[in-house]
């Protein structure tokens, strides 16, 4: 088929045509237009192709992945994006580690008690 | 005629002598986004303030990764006092995906996720130790430490089974965010990004405990 019926969501928002080695259409489908849009409005087709084209065809889908989960984070928090939710981890993480000494401190009191 | 040409070519090369010796003695060098564009750093330049000079490679990473009238868009949408944090977190992003093309910051959630489920892990077990000590039941068998975690206490609204296995969403309680993301990376080894921060502390903290 020279011709591709259904163009893929990043041709279809820059209103181009969708050739048949179309480097993005793989990751971005016509059935999710969204993602495409928050890759376009942070990364830009032009950087993601040019990311995409730079790595072999068996990384390609999940570094597609990775950016737009990283676009879609951006745009729900545009100072911080995704370095906002490494913080927020990692706070977790402390709060977790500190919690959980005091609970084996507890502990070994409960312990030294029973000795 | 001859006379008044040279003249009127004389007092240009004084005009423009002027001027170079005005420039290389008052104006500012240009920020390191300008550098890189080639173009120059006028006064209220939006990349100046957060690419100074002397760190040509941030700007760098972010131009290569953003794209600069992107890093435009982006500043100009949002207030003044959040483009230094914006701008550092977009470096920060910038480098991680400069050193691992594939998943970028994407690696370092991941590793964390992790980190997380196991910590919540030893919090019920240790939890559970608690409460047996506390109701005071003594001499509790070895084997009593591997009954079933108690029900989720996460914070992280997690669950059992929502890390690495394949669930196309789950929530992060700290973040507020959903995670639309699916797991199929989840299990990598191949990201050795860890991100700034006592990530290394927080590693021997556990150790020690």
């Amino acid at each position: 088929m020279s011709n591709k019926s259904t163009r893929c969501s990043a041709c279809k928002y820059l209103r181009r045509k969708c050739s048949e080695d179309c480097i993005l259409a793989p990751h971005f489908p016509a059935t999710d237009p969204e993602r495409f849009v928050h890759v376009h409005k942070i990364f830009g087709a032009g950087n993601v192709s040019r990311m995409l084209q730079k790595l072999p065809y068996n990384e390609r889908e999940v570094a597609a992945n990775s950016i737009s989960y990283e676009a879609y984070l951006r745009v729900q928090d545009p100072v911080y994006g995704i370095a906002g939710t490494i913080t927020n981890l990692q706070e977790e993480i402390h709060r977790k580690q500190q919690e959980l000494v005091r609970i084996k401190a507890e502990i070994a009191i409960y312990t030294a008690g029973n000795l | 005629m001859a006379q008044a040409k040279n003249n009127n070519s004389c007092t240009r090369k004084n005009i423009m002598a002027s001027s170079q010796s005005n420039s290389s003695t008052n104006s500012t060098p240009p920020c390191a986004a300008c550098k890189l564009l080639r173009r120059k750093c006028i006064p209220g330049c939006i990349f100046a303030p957060y690419f100074p000079p002397d760190d040509p490679q941030k700007f760098a990473n972010v131009h290569k990764i953003f794209g600069a009238s992107n890093i435009t868009k982006l500043l100009n949408d949002l207030l003044p006092y959040q483009r230094e944090d914006a701008v550092n977190s977009l470096a920060y992003e910038a480098e991680a995906r400069m050193k691992d093309p594939v998943y970028g910051c994407v690696g370092a959630i991941s590793v964390l996720q992790k980190q997380v489920q196991r910590l919540q892990n030893e919090l019920d077990a240790a939890n559970t130790n608690l409460l047996r000590y506390a109701c005071n039941i003594v001499d509790i068998p070895s084997s009593m430490d591997r009954l079933p975690l108690m029900g989720s206490t996460s914070s992280t609204g997690l669950g059992e089974g929502s890390v690495g296995g394949g669930d196309l969403y789950h929530h992060h309680h700290a973040s507020g965010l959903p995670i639309p993301y699916t797991q199929a990376w989840g299990n990598n080894n191949r990201s050795n990004y860890h991100p700034p921060g006592d990530m290394d502390e927080m590693d021997g903290g556990e150790r020690s405990m």
